[in-house]
C-alpha cells in the first residue's frame, strides 16, 4: 500500500489502453477519419462562407481551415472522453472493469487512473491528426506543439470525467448514439469550435452566452491559445474548475451502494 | 505496518477462518437477494456454494468483493472488514469472475502483467509469478500468443494464473466451469482442488453443477437467498436422509423453484 504500488498501477492501466488502442486499428483509423474529414471538406467548402476578423491568438488573417484546427483538436479529445468512459461503464468493459475494481487500491484512484489512461489516448489521436494536418500547410509556431501537451492533458480530464459523470446518472445514455445527440453535437455546435464567440454574438445573444458558458468551448480556447504559445488564463481556470467538478460528481457517483454498478446489477 | 500485517496474517492462516460472512442481507429496489446469510471458509478447504440461477450466487460474490456495499452484516476477508479494511482485506482476495474478464486483443503475457502491475508487483516478481502460475497449468508456451486465439479451456486457466499471482488466501470463482467442454471442466477443477490440498489455499467455488463437487469439499447451499444448509458433503447427506448431493439438493429446493 505504498506509492510504488500505486504508481505501477497506473502505468499498467495507462499501459494496457495504449496497447488495447495500437491493436485495435479500425478504432485508430476511424478515429482519425472523423476530424479529417471535417477539415478537408468541410472547412474547405466552408472557408468561403465565413469571412473571419483578427482575433487573438491570431495575428494575422487566418484561413478557416486555421481557425477549425483546434477546435477538431478538442472534438477528438470530446469523442474520446465520451466514447472511453462511457465503454468503461457499459458494454463488454464491465468484466474487466470488475477486475480492476477488486483490486486493492481506492476506488477513485482507478477512476482517476482510467480517466488517465482515456486521456493517453486521446492525446496521441490528436498528434497523429496535427501531423497530418501539417502535411495539408496548417503550422503552428514550434513551441505550440509542445505546450499544446499540457493543455491537451486538462481538456481531456475534463471531458473524460464528463464522460464519467454521466454514464454514473443517467440511465437513458446507455447508447452512444445518444450521448452523440444529447451531448457531443450541443456541445459541439454550441462552442467556439467552428466559429468564433463574436460571430455568434452577432445571430444571437442567448446562443452567445451558452457558448461562452460551454466548458467544451472554454477548452476549445484553452487549446487555442497553448497551440500559438499563449496562455489564456481565464479559460485554464474554467477548464479546471470543470474537471474538478465533474470528477467530484463522477466518483461520488460510483459510490457502489448508490451508483451505476447496482443500477446495472448483477443479480 | 508491514511487520504487523505479517503477524496478522500468520495468525489468520493458523486459526484457519479465510473468509467470514455474518448475517449478511441484501436487496434490490425492496426485493430480497440474500436474507441472513452466515457462513465461513477455512484456509486448506473448498467450499461449494450450490445453488440454482438466480439463488444469490452473484449477489453474495459481488458483496464479498465489494462491488456493491452490504448494507446488512458484516463481511471480513482473512480478518479484515470488507468495509472498512477494503484494501487489506481485497489483498487477499483472488476472482474468477462468471464472464471473461480477459483482453482479447492482448497476449497472456500483456494480459498477467496488466493484473500485477495492478497489484503494485515489480516487473521482476511479477514474471517470476506468471511463470510459475501458468507452468502450473502448463501454459507458458502459449504465453505470446494473443488471448482470443485461445479455447474457452484455456482461458480459464489464464484467468485461475491471473487470479493467483499476487498469492492470495481466498480464491472464489463464481461458475467458472460453465460453458466448457467435459475434459477442460475436470482439468480446472482438479487443478483447484490440488490448490488447496496443497498450497492450503481457500476456495469458494460457485456451481450448479453437482458433478464437481468432491468428497471432502464442503457444501453451503442457497436457495431463494438463504442457507438451506451447510457442512460437509456427509453431513448434508445425513441431514437430508439421501444417498447423493443430487437428491439432497432436490429435497432441499423442492417445490418452491419458479
Amino acid at each position: 500500500m505504498n506509492i510504488l504500488h500505486y504508481w505501477r498501477a497506473m502505468w499498467g492501466i495507462v499501459g494496457r489502453e495504449l496497447w488495447r488502442f495500437v491493436k485495435q486499428r479500425e478504432r485508430f483509423i476511424s478515429a482519425l477519419v472523423r476530424p479529417l474529414v471535417w477539415l478537408f471538406i468541410f472547412a474547405a467548402g466552408f472557408r468561403a462562407a465565413l469571412g473571419l476578423a483578427i482575433t487573438p491568438p491570431y495575428e494575422t488573417y487566418i484561413l478557416y481551415e486555421v481557425y477549425i484546427t483546434p477546435g477538431l483538436m478538442g472534438m477528438i479529445q470530446l469523442f474520446n472522453g465520451m466514447q472511453s468512459s462511457l465503454s468503461m461503464v457499459y458494454d463488454r468493459e464491465m468484466g474487466s472493469m470488475r477486475i480492476l475494481m477488486v483490486c486493492p487500491l481506492p476506488r477513485w484512484f482507478l477512476l482517476f487512473s482510467k480517466l488517465i489512461a482515456g486521456v493517453a489516448v486521446s492525446i496521441l489521436q490528436v498528434y497523429v491528426f496535427l501531423g497530418i494536418a501539417w502535411l495539408y500547410g496548417i503550422e503552428g509556431p514550434w513551441q505550440g506543439y509542445l505546450l499544446v501537451l499540457p493543455a491537451l492533458m486538462l481538456v481531456g480530464a475534463m471531458l473524460g470525467a464528463l464522460g464519467l459523470l454521466l454514464s454514473s446518472f443517467i440511465k437513458q445514455l446507455e447508447n452512444f448514439a445518444g450521448v452523440m445527440n444529447f451531448v457531443i453535437f450541443p456541445m459541439f455546435f454550441m462552442s467556439t469550435a467552428l466559429y468564433p464567440l463574436w460571430k455568434m454574438k452577432e445571430s444571437s445573444e442567448w446562443l452567445y452566452y451558452l457558448a461562452f458558458f460551454n466548458p467544451f468551448s472554454q477548452a476549445v480556447e484553452l487549446i487555442r491559445f497553448a497551440f500559438y504559445a499563449q496562455f489564456n488564463s481565464f479559460s485554464f481556470i474554467y477548464t479546471l474548475v470543470a474537471f474538478i467538478v465533474f470528477m467530484i460528481i463522477a466518483v461520488l457517483g460510483y459510490n457502489p451502494s448508490k451508483g451505476m454498478m447496482m443500477k446495472k446489477g448483477g443479480r | 505496518m508491514g511487520n504487523n500485517f505479517k503477524t496478522m496474517k500468520a495468525k489468520n492462516i493458523t486459526e484457519g477462518v479465510s473468509l467470514e460472512v455474518e448475517g449478511v442481507s441484501f436487496s434490490y429496489n425492496g426485493k430480497k437477494a440474500l436474507n441472513n446469510v452466515n457462513f465461513s471458509v477455512n484456509s486448506a478447504e473448498c467450499t461449494i456454494l450450490l445453488g440454482l440461477n438466480g439463488a444469490g450466487k452473484s449477489t453474495l460474490f459481488s458483496l464479498i468483493t465489494r462491488l456493491y456495499d452490504s448494507p446488512v452484516g458484516k463481511i471480513k476477508l482473512c480478518g479484515f472488514d470488507v468495509k472498512r479494511q477494503t484494501q487489506q482485506a481485497l489483498s487477499k482476495l483472488g476472482v474468477v469472475f462468471q464472464q471473461t474478464t480477459l483482453d482479447l486483443d492482448l497476449t497472456v503475457m500483456q494480459n498477467l502483467r496488466y493484473h500485477a502491475a495492478l497489484h503494485g508487483m515489480s516487473r521482476k516478481q511479477a514474471n517470476l509469478s506468471i511463470q510459475q502460475e501458468l507452468e502450473r497449468l502448463s501454459m507458458y508456451d502459449r504465453r505470446l500468443e494473443t488471448v482470443r486465439q485461445l479455447n474457452g479451456g484455456h482461458k480459464r486457466r489464464v484467468e485461475i494464473a491471473r487470479a493467483l499471482l499476487h498469492k492470495p488466501s481466498l480464491l472464489l470463482l463464481d461458475e467458472p466451469t460453465v460453458g466448457l467442454d467435459v475434459s477442460s471442466r475436470q482439468s480446472i477443477v482438479e487443478h483447484v482442488h490440488q490448490l488447496v490440498s496443497e498450497h492450503g489455499l481457500a476456495v469458494l467455488w460457485a456451481t450448479h453443477l453437482i458433478d464437481e463437487i468432491y468428497p471432502d469439499d464442503r457444501l453451503i447451499i442457497l436457495h431463494k437467498g438463504q442457507i438451506k444448509l451447510k457442512g460437509s458433503v456427509d453431513n448434508v447427506l445425513n441431514q437430508t436422509t439421501t444417498t447423493s448431493i443430487n437428491d439432497a439438493f432436490k429435497v432441499l429446493t423442492q417445490g418452491e423453484n419458479g
